[in-house]
C-alpha cells in the first residue's frame, strides 16, 4: 500500500522454541495512531523491537517508512523514533547531556544538537532539571526525557512501547497530550498498551494481539461493539438468590456470567442508565438484597475471552 | 559527509560521552587511579620484599604493578558495558542512524585513555618514591607500549565477557576470577620461589609475560631478554580470538 507507514506480513520470531510472534500481520496508514493492545507476553515488545531494527524477524516481510527493516536498517533508523518499554537513557548524565549526545549521534552537529536539546527540554517541561543526573529523576520525568530523546529528528514513524505503564494519572495525561500534539504534526505512531482506555483515547485503529498474532483489528468503536460495550455488575448479599436474580437482568440468560464465590452477576448492557435503574427496581420488587451495583467498561480479560474464545492470559511476573 | 567521516565523528561523540560520565563521578575516577598506588605502597612497604627477588624490590614491583593495573582494567570495561546493556541505552544507540562500530570504539578509546592515565599516575608515584627505569627512552616507550597492548587485549576480553554476562550482577563472578589471575602472576614474587606447578602456571600467565618484558625494558630485576616477543604475541593472540568474538556478539544482539 502506497500510504502505509508500516507493513508487517507474516512476521515470526521464536525464542528457544517459544513463538513470540507467530505470523503477525499489520498495516498502519501514514499519519495515524495505531494501538496494539495485548496482555503480558503477547509479543508487543518483540514487534516493536523488530520494527525499530533492534531484532531480526525469523521470517516475514517488515517495512517501515517504505524500507525493509533487515536489508535497509540504516534507512529505517533515519526515519524512526523509539520509546522502549524501559527508559533508554544514560542515567549518569543530565537531561541536556543526554539529548545533546543523541542529537550529535543523529549528526545534527554541535550547535544544532544543543539548540534542539534546549527546545525539547522546554517542550517537555524539563528545563528546570539543570545538571541533575537522570538517575535522580522521577518516573514521569524520566519517561518525558525518554520521549524527548525519541523525537530528536521529528521522526516519520514513532514507536511507543507501553508509554504510560508505571506512571501516575498526571504523568499519563502528560504523555497522552504529547502524543496527540505529535500526531497533529503528521507523525505516524504505533503504540502498545495493556490498557483498553489508552488505546481508546489515542488510537485511530486498534489491533488486539494474543500469543504473537492479531486476533482482532478495527476502530475503537467497532471493537467495542464486538465485545458488547458496557457491563453491569451486581453483588448479592445471599448467594442462594443468584439464580432468581439472573432472570431479572435485561439480557438473555446465557449472556450473564455468574461467580458464586463472589456472589457476583455480570452482564453486558446497551443503555447504561436504563439498565441501572431497571435492575435496581427489579431487585427491589423481587425482594433481593444487593450489596453493590456498578456499571463499568469491559476489562481486557473479557475482551480476550470474547475474541479468542479462551481465557489464556498468562500473567507472567515482569 | 562520507561514512568514514561519520564513523569518526560518532566514535568521538561516544568517547566524549565517557569523558562526560567521568565528570559526573570524579570520586570514582580518583579511587580507580589511587587503588593501584595503594597496592604499590602496601606491597612495597608493608608486606615487604618479594620472595626470590634479587635486587631492589621496588624495581621488581613497579613493572608488576603496572601490568596488574592493566589486567584490572578488565573489570572497569565489563562494568561499563553491562551497565549500558542493562540501562537499555545501547538499544537506543542501536536504533539510531549512527556508525555501527562507534559504541565499541568509543568504549575502547575511553578505557584506553583511563588506563594511560592510570599508568602515568603510577609511574609518577613510583618516581617520587625514588624508582628510576634503567632502559633509556626507547626501553621506556617500548614498555609503555607493551603495557597498553596488554590492556587493549584485556579490553576486548572484557567487552566479550560483558556481552555474554549481560547483567551487572554477573560481573562480580568475573571479578572473583580476575583477582586470582592477577595474583597468580609474577607481579609480586618471582616464580622460582614458588612450588613447581604454581611457578609453571604463573610463568604461562600472559600478564607475567608482559611484566617480565617490561622489567627487561626497564632494566629491572626479574627481567629476561627475549621476553618482549612473548609480550607482543600473547596479547595479539588474545585479540585475534576475542576481538572478532566481541564484534560478533555485539552484532548478534539483534538475534
Ligand atoms: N529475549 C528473549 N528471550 C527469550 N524469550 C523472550 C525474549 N523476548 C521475549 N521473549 C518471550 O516472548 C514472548 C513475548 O514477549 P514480549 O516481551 O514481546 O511480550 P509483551 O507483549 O511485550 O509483554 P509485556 O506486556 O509483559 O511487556 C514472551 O513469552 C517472552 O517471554
Ligand atoms: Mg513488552
Amino acid at each position: 500500500m502506497a500510504d502505509a507507514a508500516i507493513t508487517v506480513e507474516g512476521a515470526r520470531k521464536t525464542f528457544g522454541g517459544k513463538h513470540a510472534l507467530d505470523g503477525l500481520d499489520l498495516t498502519v496508514t501514514r499519519g495515524t495512531v495505531h494501538g496494539v493492545l495485548g496482555p503480558n507476553g503477547a509479543g508487543k515488545t518483540t514487534l516493536v523491537r523488530i520494527l525499530s531494527t533492534l531484532l531480526r524477524p525469523d521470517a516475514g516481510r517488515v517495512e517501515v517508512a517504505g524500507h525493509d527493516v533487515v536489508r535497509e536498517a540504516y534507512a529505517v533508523r533515519l526515519r524512526i523514533g523509539l520509546l522502549g518499554q524501559h527508559a533508554a537513557l544514560d542515567e549518569e548524565l543530565g537531561g541536556r547531556q543526554n539529548l545533546e549526545l543523541f542529537g550529535r549521534l543523529h549528526h545534527l552537529g554541535a550547535r544544532r544538537a544543543r539548540a534542539r536539546a534546549d527546545e525539547l527540554l522546554e517542550r517537555f517541561e524539563l528545563s528546570g532539571t539543570g545538571p541533575k543526573a537522570v538517575k535522580q529523576y522521577s518516573g514521569g520525568m524520566r519517561r518525558r526525557l525518554d520521549l524527548a530523546a525519541s523525537l530528536i529528528t521529528e521522526p516519520e514513524v514513532l514507536f511507543l512501547d507501553e508509554p504510560t505503564t508505571g506512571l501516575d494519572p498526571r504523568g499519563r495525561a502528560e504523555v497522552w497530550d504529547s502524543v496527540r500534539s505529535l500526531v497533529g504534526g503528521g507523525t505516524t505512531v504505533l503504540l502498545t498498551t495493556q490498557y483498553l482506555e489508552e488505546a481508546d483515547q489515542l488510537a485511530d485503529r486498534i489491533c488486539l494481539v494474543d500469543a504473537g498474532r492479531v486476533v482482532a483489528d478495527g476502530t475503537a468503536d467497532t471493537l467495542k461493539a464486538a465485545i458488547g460495550g458496557d457491563r453491569i455488575d451486581v453483588v448479592l448479599r445471599d448467594a442462594g438468590q443468584l439464580g432468581a436474580a439472573v432472570a431479572l437482568l435485561p439480557v438473555a440468560k446465557d449472556a450473564v456470567t455468574v461467580d458464586t464465590d463472589r456472589r457476583l452477576l455480570s452482564a453486558p448492557v446497551i443503555d447504561r442508565m436504563a439498565a441501572l435503574t431497571g435492575v435496581v427496581r427489579a431487585l427491589e420488587e423481587a425482594g433481593i438484597e444487593a450489596e453493590d451495583i456498578a456499571l463499568r467498561r469491559p476489562t481486557l480479560d473479557e475482551v480476550f475471552l470474547r475474541l479468542t474464545g479462551h481465557d489464556d492470559r498468562t500473567t507472567e511476573a515482569a | 559527509m562520507s561514512s568514514t567521516a561519520y564513523a569518526l565523528t560518532d566514535s568521538w561523540t561516544m568517547t566524549r560521552r565517557e569523558l562526560a560520565r567521568w565528570g559526573r563521578r570524579p570520586a570514582a575516577v580518583v579511587v580507580n587511579l589511587v587503588f593501584p598506588v595503594m597496592l604499590l605502597l602496601m606491597f612495597g612497604y608493608l608486606v615487604g620484599g618479594g620472595r626470590g627477588v634479587s635486587g631492589d624490590y621496588l624495581d621488581f614491583l613497579v613493572p608488576g604493578m603496572l601490568a596488574l593495573t592493566m589486567a584490572f582494567g578488565l573489570e572497569g570495561t565489563m562494568i561499563a558495558v553491562t551497565q549500558d546493556l542493562d540501562k537499555g541505552v545501547i538499544d537506543r544507540f542501536r536504533s539510531m542512524p549512527m556508525a555501527n562500530g562507534a559504541v565499541l570504539v568509543g568504549r575502547s578509546a575511553a578505557d584506553m585513555l583511563q588506563s594511560a592515565l592510570g599508568l602515568t599516575v603510577l609511574l609518577g608515584v613510583a618516581a617520587a618514591l625514588g624508582w628510576r627505569p634503567q632502559g633509556g627512552p626507547d626501553g621506556f616507550l617500548g614498555a609503555v607500549g607493551l603495557l597498553l597492548l596488554f590492556r587493549f587485549a584485556m579490553l576486548w576480553i572484557g567487552i566479550h565477557l560483558a556481552l555474554i554476562a549481560g547483567k551487572p550482577e554477573l560481573v562480580q563472578a568475573v571479578q572473583i576470577l580476575v583477582w586470582p589471575v592477577g595474583f597468580l602472576s609474577n607481579a609480586f614474587a618471582a616464580p622460582e620461589s614458588m612450588p613447581d606447578w604454581l611457578g609453571t602456571v604463573v610463568e604461562w600467565n600472559p600478564m607475567s609475560q608482559t611484566a617480565t618484558a617490561v622489567r627487561d625494558l626497564f632494566g629491572s630485576p626479574g627481567g629476561e631478554p627475549g621476553h618482549v616477543w612473548a609480550a607482543v604475541v600473547w596479547p595479539l593472540a588474545l585479540l585475534a580470538v576475542f576481538f572478532p568474538l566481541a564484534v560478533r556478539r555485539f552484532s548478534r544482539l539483534s538475534r
